[in-house]
């Protein structure tokens, strides 16, 4: 399977950021920006990336299985990850949850049929100091209240 | 020897190398610390919390596994804090383990019972109804009930490390983690049930053993695997006189606990329905059942007659037969028959290298060597199919020691992963290939050479003296193909040699002689199949048969006569490094008779002496002065592996349904 000539030098440079003989550490960040590339973390990256860091299929897999944030289906192309975690539920995370499910019409783990939004319920974000918090994609937005969500789904759906 | 640390266990002092573990320097002084993801030779794990232990100075208990026993350490191992932590990490593992010891097949020898037994609460505070998931079945072998898993990563761990397959691995997290196959939902590897046995608890269980018996309801026989010649000891469980099972996992015999797929489950043919349980002999053409005593004074009277009117024999021994079998197989065709056309299918020249290594006993390696030995050449063979210990022992050396490992072979071989050097060479160029390593090899500080058939004739005197020329200790394995194929070597089943390697005064013809010698009047095959892939030129020959099954030799004898098989006498067996073991019986299958017995009968119808077996006498006798056969001799005759792999046994092999079931099957050299 190939990648982009950016994401190739990429996985250059990380390989070589450790010892020798210890390359197979880079497997969740190879897994990682590969997915952000591809979508989602395929059968075919799996041997992929195990053939390059000489790992086998399933020791790969176990890896995947394990991390939340590495996904076997693709999200959309916002992935709107809303904590629930202590914090987050003191101050309206859960009801944000349900609201951005309300607005969008989907449920957790589910992509709107025009491909742009998906919803996750995910735990704690680290960032309780301005709870509730979400992130979207890499983004991260403090103390969203509804409407401030509302606007924010609104206004990334105009880019299209 | 590595400096030694002084510490304190449950106020007992310890004295024990640097570096020890906790965990094993209690075990010195007699204390136990329980654990289930501990294994001796395995990376460290971690991961089953066990054997908490309460440290001196340390803010928290500290796995005894993982901590490397240092000066001045003072460990408790009996505080009410470490009682209370082992029965919290018992009622966990308890949470959604099923109760089902009574039907499980662990029952009785589980490591879980046997800890919750001793540290256990008792009691569970859980009142949730446990999480059940189907049991998978991942091959023809292996079977894996999640519920029952204890995640120690013991079964990944054996894959990985020890036999270096890599087929397993932990999937998931939480509770929804368990064991994974590589292929998705079933198994590609050697299928050599080591996950099975290493596994502390009833989650892997295997096919032939699975609900059959409980294992305090069998017999445990421990005796030599009869499949390759790498010698391991296979303990049987037998139950009604039926093996049920086969495992090392008392450690006992020079492969520990290790087992391949032959050891453990390619005991079937014995029960196989094709088992020869009655003589046969030709009547007007057709094979029909006759009487022991009928099918005896026949033979003994062809015999006699052929012999008193001095008629040409040939005598085909086994690699499968025992010591004092084929001893006194050789004394029978010498004395008795008065010929010296004897031979046996030779899969390796090991009467080259002892007449290179002119008397050097210091210069055959034992098995223990493996281990031991600081770097390895391995010349022409695909270890993890053809010898699955010789492999596996090379591999934990390079694990534990870091001993160099360097290869040549035709083609990609499993030592690959891990060898220093590794060179690709055609048929017949391999020593030439060997020899290009002269630099690498020199640098060792000694070296273990293992060679196959492809190194024969003067290519092993070749061989020695290379070895010679590096300048260091060199010892040397010459690898051959079955359970007594060195032994019948030892004992003389060859045309030119005696037992003990001596010189016989009129040497015979060899297998292939035999074979084609038109005139030939009697041929007697004990345990071989010669005519698989050959045919027998003189029509009119007498043929004699001891077999277990109807093989294509037996399928052309005039007599065929019911052997047992290896696992239903007794006797020793020389493995490939020249170590001899017993046999014990485990079974017995009525009708077939050891070939000893057989050979006596015979002797005794035919009105002939030939006195006990002295194979003890021989072997004192080669352990004093090593043989050293005259230069040449091997030439006589042809020396070829049959090539088996993981999933065959030469003739044997279609005998074993669990062989030809496993997905892998037959499989391949060199892939």
């Amino acid at each position: 399977m190939t990648f982009s000539p950016e994401l190739e030098a990429r996985f250059e440079k990380l390989l070589k950021s450790y010892p020798e003989g210890r390359e197979s550490s880079a497997l969740v960040p190879m897994l990682l920006y590969a997915q952000d590339e591809i979508g989602a973390v395929t059968p075919e990256l799996v041997e992929e990336v195990a053939r390059r860091l000489r790992l086998t299929p399933a020791a790969v897999e176990s890896v995947v299985s394990y991390y939340s944030m590495l996904r076997k289906h693709p999200v959309g192309k916002y992935h709107i990850q809303i904590c629930t975690n202590i914090s987050c539920q003191l101050t309206g995370g859960e009801e944000l949850f349900e609201h951005a499910c309300r607005k969008l019409g989907i449920g957790n783990r589910e992509v709107t049929p025009d491909g742009l939004f998906s919803i996750e319920e995910v735990e704690c974000l680290g960032a309780c100091s301005w709870a509730p918090a979400i992130e979207v994609n890499y983004d991260y937005h403090h103390k969203v209240t509804p409407e401030a969500l509302d606007r924010l789904i609104d206004s990334l759906r105009k880019l299209h | 020897m590595s400096k030694l640390v002084r510490l304190e266990i449950d106020g007992k002092p310890v004295e024990v190398p640097a570096g020890t573990l906790v965990i094993n320097a209690a075990k010195t002084v007699g204390i136990e610390i329980p654990a289930f993801c501990y294994y001796d030779g395995l990376t460290l794990q971690g991961a089953c919390r066990m054997c908490l232990v309460e440290v001196e100075k340390s803010p928290k208990l500290v796995t005894a596994c993982t901590l490397a026993a240092a000066e001045g350490m003072v460990v408790r191992t009996q505080t009410p804090q470490v009682v209370q932590a082992r029965k919290a990490m018992l009622e966990f593992l308890l949470t959604n383990h099923p109760l089902d010891c009574p039907v499980c097949d662990k029952g009785g020898e589980c490591e879980l019972q046997d800890l919750t037994f001793r540290y256990g609460l008792g009691e569970s505070r859980f009142l949730e109804t446990k999480v059940h998931v189907p049991e998978k079945q991942w091959s023809a072998v292996v079977y894996y009930d999640a519920p029952r898993c204890i995640l120690c990563y013991r079964c990944v761990r054996i894959c990985k490390e020890g036999m270096g397959v890599s087929a397993l691995a932990v999937v998931s997290r939480a509770v929804d983690s368990e064991i994974a196959p590589n292929m998705g939902d079933h198994l590609y590897c050697d299928e050599c049930g080591m996950c099975i046995d290493i596994c502390p608890v009833g989650a892997l269980t295997s096919q032939d053993y699975r609900y059959q018996t409980r294992p305090w309801e069998m017999k445990h026989v421990g005796t030599i695997c009869t499949h390759c010649a790498d010698g391991c000891t296979t303990t049987l469980g037998v139950y009604n006189n039926r093996v049920i099972r086969g495992n090392n996992h008392d450690r006992t015999g020079l492969n520990g606990e290790f087992l391949c797929v032959k050891g453990r489950y390619a005991h079937d043919f014995i029960a196989h329905s094709e088992r020869l349980k009655c003589p046969l002999m030709r009547v007007d053409g057709k094979l029909v059942e006759v009487s022991w005593s009928q099918a005896l004074a026949e033979v003994a009277a062809r015999f006699g007659g052929i012999r008193s009117r001095g008629g040409k024999f040939g005598v085909i021994g086994s690699t499968r037969t025992t010591n004092e079998e084929n001893w006194y197989l050789q004394k029978f065709a010498r004395e008795g028959l008065g010929t010296g056309n004897i031979d046996h299918h030779r899969s390796g020249d090991v009467i080259s290298l002892l007449s290179a290594l002119k008397g050097r006993a210091d210069a055959l390696a034992a098995t223990s060597d493996l281990y031991e030995r600081k770097a390895a050449l391995v010349i022409g063979s695909d270890l993890a199919q053809q010898h699955p210990l010789v492999a596996f022992q090379l591999r934990a050396n390079w694990r534990h020691h870091e001993s160099h490992i360097y290869t040549v072979t035709r083609g990609p071989v499993r030592e690959d992963a891990y060898s220093r050097l590794r060179v690709r060479a055609e048929a017949g160029r391999e020593l030439a290939a060997a020899k290009s390593l002269r630099q690498a090899l020199q640098a060792e500080p000694e070296l273990l050479i293992l060679f196959g058939d492809c190194v024969r004739g003067a290519a092993v005197h070749e061989l020695v003296e290379f070895g010679d020329s590096l300048g260091i200790p060199v010892r040397y394995i010459c690898l051959v193909d079955y359970v007594n194929s060195r032994g019948a070597m030892d004992m003389g089943l060859t045309p030119g040699l005696l037992p003990g390697y001596q010189p016989a005064a009129a040497p015979g013809l060899d297998l292939a002689g035999m074979l084609a010698a038109a005139d030939l009047d009697a041929l007697w095959v004990v345990g071989a199949n010669p005519l698989k892939n050959a045919a027998l030129a003189a029509e009119r020959a007498f043929v004699v048969v001891q077999d277990l099954f109807l093989t294509e030799t037996a399928a052309r004898a005039d007599i065929v006569l019911p052997a047992a098989c290896a696992y239903e006498k007794t006797g020793t067996v020389t493995n490939v490094c020249g170590e001899v073991q017993r046999l014990s019986r485990a079974v017995t299958t009525m009708g077939a008779k050891p070939d000893l017995e057989i050979f006596r009968s015979l002797a005794a119808r035919m009105g002939l002496d030939l006195g006990e077996p002295e194979t003890d006498r021989v072997y004192a006798e080669m352990r004093r002065q090593l043989p050293v056969p005259a230069a040449g001799e091997a030439a006589r005759g042809v020396v070829a592996s049959a090539g088996d792999t993981l999933f065959t046994s030469g003739t044997l092999g279609r005998y074993c349904g669990v062989l030809r079931n496993v997905r892998e099957a037959p499989g391949g050299l060199y892939q």
